[in-house]
């Protein structure tokens, strides 16, 4: 459904520094693009959120709908405003204007602590307290929330069964982990409280590409299993594709697109054509690269 | 050798137990005080800025400087005390070295304490609060913890610091360690020197390895070592305390100036006291003007003091009486205005003198100031710390017009070194001082007699002005040390070879004084 059509200027897409805003040519669709049968989960209606006062904008007028057990990925390059837009969510960063709402009720009047404490969030580099070992960090919500130290022992024995963990790891510290197995710690400790939502930030970026896909499907089974709704932020559209049902584009503070990866790869906007097309164009230029190789030694 | 070791590992139980007291009192004050200024310092990042910069001002004060600084604010104190509420707080001892040994312990702990806090990794306090903790359970299940091993580390520097920096506290009148250093500094035993040297450096090391104990426990997470190091503290500081209640409430202060005579009589009065059943306790290394303000005040019972001494800095006279006629003066004065009891005379004269090296006098043919003071300007003059600060001094440079041509301040030891050396011609020395004859100097006639007498004289606090045990105990020491003996008892401590502690000299007065009294 498209809303409005406008022409913006040609801009850098890397370019931090937002003093002059850059605008792209394109579409501005309306996020709620399908089918839905009940209210979303997670709405973000309008929002902006500004570090210099008004100068510039880490996000600009966004809005955006998640629906339940959907399982969403803001997409865009660094400084586009997605990390930020996600710690909206469980207001780790406090929006200027516009409103969050979260099952219904916005997240500037409810307690903060209960918010937080009903919101999985995975850190980019994992962030376990080191020095705690893997079954405190784990347990670290159900402990916050008063649960009977049995309970939260059993809940992290079970938690590590499902990141496929060995259950000796729990006595362990982070420092004596692997990065993927912190980062399975990580999602063990973010989903441990049973939230409805989990937040990710650029969860698996630092792990090297073969870990980064065997730990995000190890995700996505729970996101199956346990019927979450999950916001991931990334770079990297690859991973966007494979683990999301949806993805949304972020530029300079601006959702440029939310869709399926599918209906995604057909938009005509320059900046999404730019993303969606990033892992075919390295494709090619792998291929060019080996021709290369392989010309020069035919010469020889 | 192993006599002067068993001497000082005599004093061991005391000068330790009143360290380790002290640096435990000044290092949980300065803990105490470090806590809210390090929070302040980290939410106020302004405030702290200036509380850093304080915190290594005070730092650039050196100790003895610090020190001696706290001496007059607690005596203001003390006086504002008085007037409020009728009591006198102590302006000597324990007091001024906590306050200085607080403050000096606690830019490490402050410094260490905001890097700690200020440099915590962002991502993981972002994820204590994104898990749902509360400020405070951020800042006690996270903050504290990460940053524990940085403030602990700040507090190891800070233990170091101050348990070398208290050995500092012996110059206002606190039994420390330190008390091995000065003393052995004056009296040249560098057995002494050493034993407090090596004594302050294994206390420093031992309380590093415990506090380094519990930084292993709190990385390790192993709370047995925590436990064990903290008990180990307790254990020592509990035994500390407990030893030096035992050994509290002397029957006597003894004090004592920063000299060997001093130390010696000191010793001696302590003898007789012991002989007649009481007990003692020593403060020396005191200042000159400290000296007396203490007896005043009742932080010390008895020490010998000199009328010359007495009538300029104390009555702050500047007439010059007969000896007779200034002692009566003195009784009189220093009873009606302190309440201080003048007990008598012992028998001899300190006096403040210029000496020269033998040799060197005979040349220029110099046996009087007067001479001297033709001669003057082509000499250097070597002096203790306080002798050009005193009205003597004053006195004869204006009855002799001297003028040298250069003047050196050492510490009374290093004084006769550089005199013996040639680094010196001229110095300020003591009459009594039983180097003048090891070292084979002259002392120059005052012609003029521009400076009063320094008749040594006995004097009690007034508590102990009554006190009929301490007077009985002392007053046969009156009138009866001669001026040979109590250089004979000076040079057996001063001389290199085959020194004797003040502890033996006293003895050796002892004997010379019971055959004086049997005569």
């Amino acid at each position: 459904m498209l809303l409005r059509r406008e022409v913006f200027a040609e801009c850098d897409l890397d370019r931090r520094d937002t003093r002059h805003p850059c605008y792209v040519t394109g579409d501005v669709l309306e996020a709620q693009v399908w089918d839905m049968a009940t209210d979303p989960l997670i709405q973000v209606r309008d929002v902006s959120k500004s570090y210099d006062g008004g100068r510039s904008f880490a996000v600009r007028n966004a809005t955006l709908s998640v629906a339940e057990k959907v399982f969403v990925s803001l997409v865009g390059s660094s400084g586009s405003g997605k990390s930020t837009l996600l710690k909206f969510i469980n207001r780790l960063v406090q929006q200027d204007s516009g409103s969050i709402i979260v099952g219904g009720k916005d997240t500037l009047t409810g307690d903060v602590l209960n918010l937080r404490r009903s919101i999985g969030y995975v850190f980019q580099n994992a962030a376990l307290f080191p020095h705690m070992s893997v079954a405190e960090n784990i347990g670290i919500t159900p402990d916050l929330l008063g649960w009977p130290a049995a309970r939260t022992a059993s809940r992290v024995a079970e938690l590590l069964d499902l990141v496929e963990l060995p259950r000796t790891y729990g006595s362990r510290y982070p420092a004596t982990l692997s990065g993927g197995e912190r980062q399975r710690a990580a999602v063990a400790r973010a989903i441990a409280a049973y939230p409805k939502i989990v937040l990710m930030d650029e969860p698996f970026g630092a792990l090297d590409p073969l870990t980064r896909d065997v730990v995000g499907s190890t995700y996505r089974k729970l996101h199956d299993q346990f019927g979450f709704t999950t916001m991931m932020v990334t770079h990297d559209v690859q991973e966007a594709i494979l683990l999301a049902d949806q993805i949304a584009v972020m530029n300079s503070g601006r959702i440029l697109a939310h869709d399926t990866p599918q209906r995604l790869s057909e938009n005509t906007i320059p900046e999404v054509v730019a993303l969606m097309t990033a892992p075919r164009r390295q494709a090619e230029r792998i291929r060019a690269a080996t021709d290369l190789r392989n010309g020069h030694n035919a010469h020889e | 050798m192993n006599e002067r070791v068993a001497d000082a590992i005599r004093l061991l139980p005391e000068y330790l137990t009143q360290h380790i007291l002290l640096c435990a009192a000044a290092l949980t004050l300065g803990i105490l005080f470090a806590i809210p200024l390090t929070i302040v310092a980290v939410r106020r990042p302004r405030a702290g800025s200036w509380i850093l910069a304080a915190a290594s001002l005070i730092q650039t004060v050196p100790g003895l400087a610090l020190l001696a600084l706290f001496y007059p604010v607690l005596v203001g104190l003390s006086g504002v005390s008085q007037m409020l509420f009728g009591a006198r707080i102590p302006a000597l001892g324990f007091l001024p070295s906590v306050a200085a040994l607080t403050l000096y312990s606690m830019l490490p702990m402050v410094r260490n304490g905001v890097a700690a806090f200020t440099n915590l990794e962002p991502e993981v306090i972002d994820a204590a609060i994104a898990v749902g903790m509360t400020a405070r359970q951020r800042f006690f299940r996270v903050e504290v913890p990460l940053a524990a091993p940085i403030v602990l580390a700040g507090i190891r520097t800070a233990a170091v610091w101050t348990i070398g920096a208290a050995t500092l506290s012996t110059s206002v009148g606190q039994t420390s360690l330190g008390n091995y250093i000065f003393s052995g500094l004056q009296i040249q035993d560098w057995t002494s020197v050493l034993f407090g040297c090596v004594a302050a450096a294994a206390l420093a090391l031992g309380v590093d390895q415990l506090l380094g104990l519990i930084e292993t426990g709190l990385s390790r997470r192993n709370n047995k070592l925590i436990y064990l190091s903290l008990i180990a503290f307790a254990v020592g500081i509990g035994c500390a305390a407990a030893w030096s209640i035992g050994l509290r409430a002397p029957g006597y202060i003894i004090g004592a100036k920063n000299f060997s005579e001093q130390f010696i009589l000191a010793e001696l009065m302590s003898q007789r006291l012991h002989d007649v059943g009481a007990t003692t306790q020593q403060r020396t290394d005191l200042g000159s003007t400290i000296a007396f303000q203490a007896l005043a005040d009742n932080e010390i019972d008895v020490y010998v003091d000199y009328t010359g001494t007495l009538w300029l800095n104390v009555l702050q006279r500047h007439d010059q009486p007969p000896d007779d006629a200034m002692e009566k003066e003195l009784t009189h004065s220093l009873e009606s205005k302190y309440g201080v009891l003048l007990l008598g005379g012992l028998g001899f004269e300190n006096a403040y003198t210029l000496a020269m090296r033998r040799e060197q006098a005979a040349a220029l043919h110099i046996t009087t100031i007067d001479d001297l003071a033709r001669h003057a300007p082509q000499l250097t003059l070597g002096t203790d710390l306080e002798f050009l600060s005193r009205p003597d001094w004053t006195m004869i440079k204006n009855a002799y017009d001297l003028k040298f041509a250069a003047t050196r301040q050492f510490s009374p030891t290093f004084m006769y070194r550089a005199i013996q050396d040639g680094t010196v011609d001229v110095i300020s020395a003591f009459s009594s001082d039983g180097r003048i004859a090891t070292q084979n100097l002259v002392t120059l006639v005052d012609s003029k007699h521009a400076t009063p007498s320094y008749n040594a004289v006995l004097l009690l606090s007034p508590r102990k002005s009554k006190d009929s045990l301490l007077i009985k105990a002392l007053t046969p020491l009156i009138g009866h040390i001669s001026l040979e003996k109590m250089r004979e008892a000076n040079s057996m401590v001063d001389r290199d070879k085959d020194k004797a502690t003040p502890f033996q000299a006293a003895e050796f007065l002892a004997q010379a004084i019971d055959q004086s009294n049997q005569r």
